[in-house]
């Protein structure tokens, strides 16, 4: 169990299930997401990880159960009142997502002007997303013109533009080579120890997760620090939930992931 | 647990109805809330603009040209025809009737059509697939308001536009082909030309690009949200945005053409 589990969760899925053409693909997921906590989605490729993801930004609606996010039910909500919901959820795409006729500049910006947002505070809030990336000298190029692990930072920097209490994340460092995932993840670190986001990450490379559970960012230093030795708590709330065929197959921290003995969950860990 | 099944002809037919039926509804839908996302804000005028130079102004030398010929092979066709009768002076009238009733119309919208129906699947399917159109929902963006009416409000502005410019440019390759080959006068041509058009016959040769635009534009939009499958899917969707639309314009055009001459007769 989550250390803040017994809080109100910030995210909840409650029995969810879904089904496509090919057959059932969420079969009744209970999961919490406790406020300031970091859930993170492990399983393999179709095991329901990208489709979490989605049902929390209501971009999907389960065929049963409920989804709650920030204490409303978003799987009842009409799609024109979830337009404005989805404002407080940042959301990360696997490849990045960017809006591939636009700029990096309008690509970060693109949520602030359709707000309506003023253009001098446009520009102020976009170069401080993109210098929180180290990206502000690739302000004018297009996402042609960038690396894999670029787009994901301005993906990044997109979802944080508008300072979102939850921040969903799918597969951000898939196909990246070590350095670059090792960049987006000190990013998404970063993000989490600053701003206090709320996440829910997928990801094949349980490294990455533990390096979440076992690293902070140093607001001071400005650099990654090891939370404490062996990684022992009073660090950041970090969980896993390892998936399975559409269901959770194992929920516990790091530890408890770590001594769990199951072939399919070792599988994860070699 | 699935079990395997034998299905039967007449589960499989009606399978095969209900995804049809599901097909229809959802286009209709897109088409709803597509034109009902008009009268409420926000309305996306600079996409609308861009829209408009795109399926206008990058149609124009198409249409200028096939409208050019189109007119001045009608002239080769009918002059033969109208010389066994010395009657070559209604040249020009059946060219005037023909083009801006009947020709202009529909030539240009399946042009348009296969320009831009296909253009605007590909372009939104690939959006599709690179989840570029859920990074939109995500940000709180509907993508029917900022993508799709925009391009079909572009389409229905620009449509009869074109048809216009098609049906004068076909006017004047007609002139061109009866007055070099046939020694036609041209005051004889464009009087005769003119004083054959009817105020019904301009209202059906506007009518028609309305409808049509907006038939090749929602059912390119349609066909490029429903991509599944990646690239082949993009491929298979630009294609069926084109058969579609140009088979949906040569139907409707049938029938609206029987309700416009029940109208002006």
């Amino acid at each position: 169990m989550s250390p803040n589990a017994a809080s109100e969760p910030v995210i909840a899925f409650e029995g969810v299930r879904i089904s496509f053409d090919e057959g059932e693909a969420l079969r009744g997921i209970n999961l919490r997401v406790a406020p300031q906590e970091t859930k993170i989605l492990v399983g393999e490729t179709g095991s329901g990880k990208t489709l979490l993801l989605k049902l929390a930004a209501g971009l999907l609606r389960p065929d049963a159960g409920r989804v709650v996010v920030l204490g409303q039910e978003i799987s009842a909500m009409r799609e024109k009142d979830l337009l404005d919901f989805r404002r407080q959820i940042g959301f990360v795409f696997q490849e990045g997502a960017l809006f591939d006729s636009l700029s990096v500049e309008e690509n970060v910006a693109y949520r602030l002007r359709e707000e309506g947002a003023d253009e001098a505070e446009i520009e102020e809030r976009v170069r401080e997303a993109l210098r929180f990336v180290e990206l502000e000298h690739a302000i004018d190029k297009l996402p042609g013109e960038l690396s894999g692990g670029m787009r994901r930072r301005v993906s990044i920097a997109r979802a944080l533009i508008s300072a979102p209490p939850i921040v969903l994340y799918d597969s951000p460092t898939a196909g990246l080579d070590p350095v670059t995932a090792q960049t987006i993840i000190t990013l998404i670190l970063r993000l989490r120890d600053t701003h206090g986001v709320t996440a829910l990450l997928a990801t094949h490379r349980l490294q990455d997760a533990f390096a979440m559970a076992h690293y902070r960012f140093d607001p001071e230093s400005g650099r990654v620090a090891p939370v404490a030795p062996n990684g022992a708590s009073a660090g950041p709330m970090t969980s896993f939930a390892v998936l399975c065929d559409g269901a959770v197959y194992f929920e516990g921290d790091h530890r408890a992931i770590a001594e769990c003995q199951d072939s399919y969950v070792q599988k994860f860990l070699v | 647990m699935h079990e395997a099944a034998e299905v039967s002809p007449l589960s499989a037919i009606a399978e095969v109805v209900k995804r049809r039926i599901f097909a229809v509804q959802d286009y209709a839908l897109l088409c709803f809330r597509a034109m009902a996302n008009i009268a409420t804000p926000p309305r996306y005028l600079a996409e609308t603009l861009d829209q408009m130079d795109v399926i206008g102004v990058g149609s124009l030398p198409i249409v200028m040209l096939t409208g050019f010929f189109i007119g001045a092979v009608m002239v080769l066709q009918t002059a033969s025809q109208f010389e066994r009768f010395g009657q070559t002076a209604l040249t020009g009238d059946v060219v005037a009737i023909a083009l801006v009733r009947e020709l202009g119309p529909s030539i240009s919208a399946l042009l348009v059509a296969g320009r831009n129906s296909s253009g605007i699947a590909s372009e939104l399917g690939s959006m599709v697939v690179t989840e570029q159109v859920d990074a939109m929902r995500a940000m709180g963006t509907d993508p029917i308001r900022k993508l799709v009416t925009p391009r079909v409000v572009a389409t229905i502005l620009m449509l009869p536009l074109l048809t216009a410019v098609a049906d004068f440019v076909g006017l004047v390759g007609g002139f061109l082909v009866s007055n070099l080959e046939l020694r036609l006068n041209p005051v004889q041509y464009w009087t005769r030309a003119i004083d054959a058009l009817e105020f019904g016959d301009l209202i059906q040769g506007l009518t028609k690009p309305l409808i049509f635009g907006f038939i090749l534009s929602t059912v390119g939009c349609y066909q490029g949200l429903k991509v599944r499958g990646g690239t082949q899917g993009v491929g298979r969707a630009t294609t069926q945005a084109v058969v579609v639309a140009s088979v949906l314009i040569l139907v409707v055009n049938f029938f609206l053409t029987r309700f416009l001459l029940w109208i002006f007769r």
